[in-house]
């Protein structure tokens, strides 16, 4: 917080105020003057505090690595890229040999490598020409020690000549990963092993963005993009670093056009080699990719499902057809047998029926027989003829039931008076009922 | 990075970070605009857009379209759930879902059944209300991403400052499920105090501020100490009470009485679903209107029984029948302020944040409750102030600018209760001054509530010039109620200034102010010169000239004294060991 102006004025000096650095110290703060409370970790005067609190720094401190660090901005990328350490071995290289040295790592690139800007390797060639300048090397009492500097002209030659750069990024090995072997795919991440291969791949790519290689997580669509991509993959790559030099010599054509014929053949050869690598890299990938076995069994899954539930409806309805045509003739089966039962069982009712009557028809008989024929004595033929006649006729004026009731009321009477009446009683009903004529049955109904 | 799938967060320098706020009733986004922090309007131009998820034949409504279908389809649509997140269901408050899907307990959480799939005969979901959360702040980072143009990584959210932390884990468990990373949670008051002290224009200074969140469904008041942009809360009172729907309501009823009254015979559009979120929908535009202008209009097409309604109001009328919630919202209001050990008159700043705080009764009413050198932060008080829907919106976008750059693990090791937690000082620190009467006064330069260690530097004049005294001292305010006949005391103290017209004004609500007060009476707050810490000498001041004065609190309540004379060599130094 900067200064604030408070409208106050202060006090005079009393006469006679003396002290040792014209400071006394009195008083003590209050005893328990503080409470602790909670600061809202929230604006940038709080992520001033924050970071005083977690490096231990007092005010004054923090202020003055702040205003260093703020002042220091400017210069600050200068430092980073050459802070790599030089490999005495490398400054001993000779330039002649530039084929083979690493441009990078000879201008403190080599974290960079191709993804290094064209401002970076400005820089870094300004930053290493400082320090290797030959001149500088005489100073020191090392005259004609330019061998390094020759090196770090030629590195920025190629790498600032973005075809050359091109070719020699192509066979950079130091910037190529490494797949992984099956004993660090055992222990580590499977995604983040190969992602770093592909990324170090996709380098080589005429197109971008490249697709990443994603997670365990990532879409089936991610994952087939992902490898259609790179089994279809448009690679800048060439090997022209590798050919071997053409004699530019004028002397002899033949031999230059062998040598370059050599050196394309060479090249057509690498690049096939290339191909093969990078797609025999993808097989290995592939083949171990969880994700792709995962989708296809999801994908078998579904299809199975389908199947089978085709299947098992296809099951349901067999079984719902078989059941219903069982029931069919079960039920056929039973009606049938029912009306077999119900036949038989209104054969044997006519049949007892027709027993009854023959009964009851011998009751009347025997009841007239029993009253002996209502006579005295021997009853004649001819009477016996009359009576028999009579319980005859009224036999076939009334129907089984009446029959049925008038055998009740004669069953079991002997006394002549007694059967007689019940058979006068009958003659009479009849008379009335009109089925019989008056005189009619004249044995039973006088 | 080609681990990127693997990590949990993006890289710092891959993010793109919004502020969110995510209310209970409405939710914003705002971005950084050249250190600026603006609202992004959503699709339908809503900078407030109503948190409310609506389903309509399998399509995702939000915001103010979703709000419409209040009134046509309120089973399928989720209002007012944010409370709920991580929540069991017997300690929440369904009132305000009684218009929309009810929540329905669901195995720890609270979920809602929602038709949310096509076809008439698909089955409902039950949705928890994290999945609610989840897909709602899907929508609020969609359209913020399509705003800016490219994907919003992380956000800076803020919560209200009573959330536990298992609402809080609820929360980024939500977002993170909507592939959002959450930098940070902070508190919605803190939030629109850094809208304000974000602006460019605004100098840091020492104050105790009052934050009325005024909002839909509950009101939170916080106070809070501001040291040296560093805020530290010293109270917070809460209402669900008084807040925006207590004003709906007080215009439903009007309006409802009116329309029955107009239409004898009709039926209470109160009592049908249908005519009450119709009458609650126009209730609230209307409220939002008096807020603009003084006259509004009310109507709606069919309100009951096939009726239509139409009607206005005037602000005054709206001011009187609303009068119990507006006066209940000053009691909330003085009650943070006592509850924080503190006097209206040790407020410096007043912050209205919420939709609620367009009303101008409100910061009117808050006008005549603090003094007058009290600034009030509201719309019609101030012409500078920050549109209080907006604020913390805003503050959330700065915060989330100013840590975007920070590791997920740093922000943590940062907002740790080891760095958060301090010592803050009780008294306030120094120096001895003389008034125009040649009285000593106290001139306050490390005050009460300050997190220690803290460092404050003033200047003060020297008009006299010669050898002058620094008397360090503690020094204490206390408010001193001066009984009519007065007694002109200029001691230089603006905050000493009279407060007549609050005092005429207390007529209106003096239910707040200390009961035993009594009419005429001024009340001051003074400072009151505490013990002596230290003395140091500045010599040879020239005339007219200023004093440098610098005191450092060191956490273990040490304190560092220099002195020196403002464009002077050399100077006093001089360090007081802790008791």
């Amino acid at each position: 917080m900067e200064a604030s102006v408070l409208p106050f004025t202060l006090p005079s000096l009393p006469e006679g105020w003396e002290a040792e650095n014209s400071f006394k110290a009195i008083g003590k703060t209050t005893q328990g003057g503080t409470t602790q409370r909670t600061l809202e970790p929230v604006g940038p005067y709080f992520l001033a505090h924050a970071r005083r609190a977690r490096h231990k720094r007092t005010f004054s401190e923090d202020d003055r690595i702040q205003a260093q660090e703020r002042a220091k901005k400017v210069e600050d990328n200068d430092d980073s890229e050459i802070s790599e350490p030089e490999d005495p071995m490398m400054l001993q290289r000779d330039a002649k040999d530039w084929k083979t040295q690493d441009h990078y790592k000879v201008l403190g690139l080599s974290r960079y490598r191709w993804k290094a800007t064209e401002e970076q390797i400005k820089r870094a060639h300004r930053k290493k020409v400082l320090k290797h300048h030959p001149d500088k090397k005489a100073a020191a009492g090392r005259a004609d020690d330019d061998n390094f500097f020759k090196c770090i002209q030629k590195a920025t030659e190629v790498l600032l000549d973005p075809v050359k750069r091109r070719q020699f990024d192509s066979v950079d090995e130091e910037a190529d990963v490494e797949p992984p072997t099956k004993k660090q795919l055992a222990k580590g991440n499977y995604y983040k092993l190969w992602a770093h291969v592909f990324k170090s791949e996709a380098r080589f790519s005429k197109v971008h963005p490249v697709p990443s290689f994603g997670d365990e997580n990532s879409t089936k669509e991610e994952v087939e993009n992902f490898y259609n991509f790179w089994y279809n993959f448009d690679s800048w790559r060439s090997f022209e670093y590798l050919d071997e030099d053409v004699p530019d010599d004028n002397e002899n054509r033949d031999q230059k056009r062998h040598m370059e014929r050599k050196n394309a053949n060479a090249r057509k050869k690498k690049k096939a080699e290339d191909n093969a690598r990078l797609r025999k890299l993808l097989d290995d990938c592939s083949a171990g990719d969880e994700r792709i076995k995962r989708f296809r069994q999801e994908a078998n899954a579904a299809k199975n499902k389908k199947r089978l539930e085709r299947e098992a409806a296809e099951k349901k309805a067999a079984e719902e057809a078989r059941l219903k045509k069982e029931a069919e003739e079960k039920a056929a089966k039973e009606a049938e047998e029912k009306a077999k039962a119900e036949r038989e069982a209104s054969k044997k009712a006519k049949e007892a029926a027709k027993n009854a009557v023959k009964k009851n028809k011998r009751v009347l008989r025997g009841s007239v027989k029993d009253a002996n024929y209502f006579v005295e004595g021997d009853a004649s033929a001819a009477t016996i003829d009359a009576v028999l006649g009579d319980v005859e006729l009224i036999q076939g004026k009334i129907d089984a039931d009446e029959l049925a009731a008038l055998a009740g009321k004669l069953n079991g009477l002997t006394v002549p008076d007694k059967i007689k009446g019940v058979w006068k009683s009958e003659v009479e009903r009849l008379v009335a009922a009109g089925k019989l004529k008056e005189g009619e049955a004249k044995t039973l109904g006088a | 990075m080609a681990d990127n799938g693997v990590k949990s967060g993006p890289e710092p320098s891959e993010r793109t970070t919004i502020g969110i706020t995510f209310g209970n009733s409405n939710s914003s986004i705002a971005h950084l605009v050249d250190d600026k922090a603006e609202v992004i309007a959503n699709e339908d131009g809503d900078r407030q857009i109503p948190t409310i998820l609506s389903y309509v034949d399998g399509d995702e409504y939000y915001g103010q379209q979703a709000k419409n279908f209040l009134v046509r389809n309120p089973k399928n649509t989720v209002a007012y759930f944010r409370d709920f997140l991580g929540k069991e269901f017997k300690s929440i408050d369904p009132t305000h879902n009684h218009a929309s899907a009810h929540p329905q307990e669901s195995g720890e959480t609270v979920a809602f059944t929602i038709q949310d799939k096509e076809g008439e005969d698909a089955a409902p979901s039950t949705l928890s209300v994290s999945e609610v959360a989840t897909r709602y702040l899907r929508r609020l980072v969609g359209s913020a991403s399509e705003y800016l143009g490219k994907k919003v990584t992380s956000a800076v959210i803020t919560v209200p400052t009573n959330f536990t932390d298992k609402q809080k884990a609820a929360l980024i468990a939500a977002a993170a499920a909507a592939d959002l990373e959450v930098l940070q949670l902070i508190s919605e008051p803190v939030a629109a105090v850094l809208a304000y002290d974000g602006r460019a224009e605004t100098k840091i200074e020492d104050k105790i501020v009052v934050v009325a969140d005024l909002g839909g469904t509950r009101s939170d008041v916080t106070v809070l100490a501001s040291r040296g942009g560093m805020y530290t809360i010293l109270a917070t009172a809460h209402d669900y009470e008084f807040a925006g729907f207590a004003l709906d309501k007080v215009l439903m009823d009007h309006f409802a009485k009116e329309f029955m009254k107009k239409n004898s015979g009709a039926s209470d559009p109160r009592e049908n679903a249908r005519s009450l979120a119709k009458l609650r929908l126009e209730a609230e535009a209307t409220k939002r209107a008096l807020s603009l202008g003084t006259n509004a209009s009310f109507s709606v097409e069919s309100l009951a029984d096939g009726l239509d309604f139409a009607s206005t109001i005037n602000r005054l009328r709206y001011e009187t029948i609303a009068r119990t919630v507006f006066e209940g919202l000053n009691r909330l209001v003085g009650s943070a302020v006592k509850k924080a050990g503190l006097d209206v008159l040790d407020v410096d700043e007043v912050i209205l944040s919420g939709g609620t705080s367009h009303t101008p009764r409100i910061a009117a009413n808050l006008r005549y409750l603090f003094p007058q050198n009290t600034r009030i932060l509201a719309p019609s008080t101030e012409p500078t102030a920050i549109n209080p829907s907006e604020l913390q919106a805003r503050g959330a976008a700065l915060q989330a600018s100013l840590i975007q750059d920070y590791e997920a693990e740093d922000i943590d090791q940062s907002t740790h209760a080891a760095v958060t937690t301090v010592p803050h000082v009780t008294n306030a620190i120094g120096v001895i001054s003389l008034n125009e009467a040649g009285e000593e006064t106290f001139a306050p330069i490390v005050p009460p509530e300050t997190a220690v260690p803290a460092r404050r530097t003033v200047h003060l004049s020297a008009p006299n010039g010669g050898d002058v005294l620094v008397k360090v001292v503690e020094g204490n305010t206390h408010i001193k109620v001066t009984k009519p006949e007065p007694k002109a005391k200029e001691n230089g103290d603006s905050k000493a200034a009279k407060v007549e017209d609050a005092d005429d004004s207390d007529e209106d609500d003096s239910d707040f102010d200390d009961d035993e007060e009594e009419e005429e009476e001024k009340r001051e707050k003074v400072w009151k010169i505490g013990s002596t810490l230290a003395e140091a000498a500045v010599k040879d001041v020239k005339k007219g000239g200023k004093v440098e004065v610098s005191i450092t609190v060191n956490s273990d309540l040490s304190i560092i004294v220099t002195a020196r004379e403002v464009g002077g060599k050399g100077g006093v130094r001089g360090t007081l060991t802790s008791a």
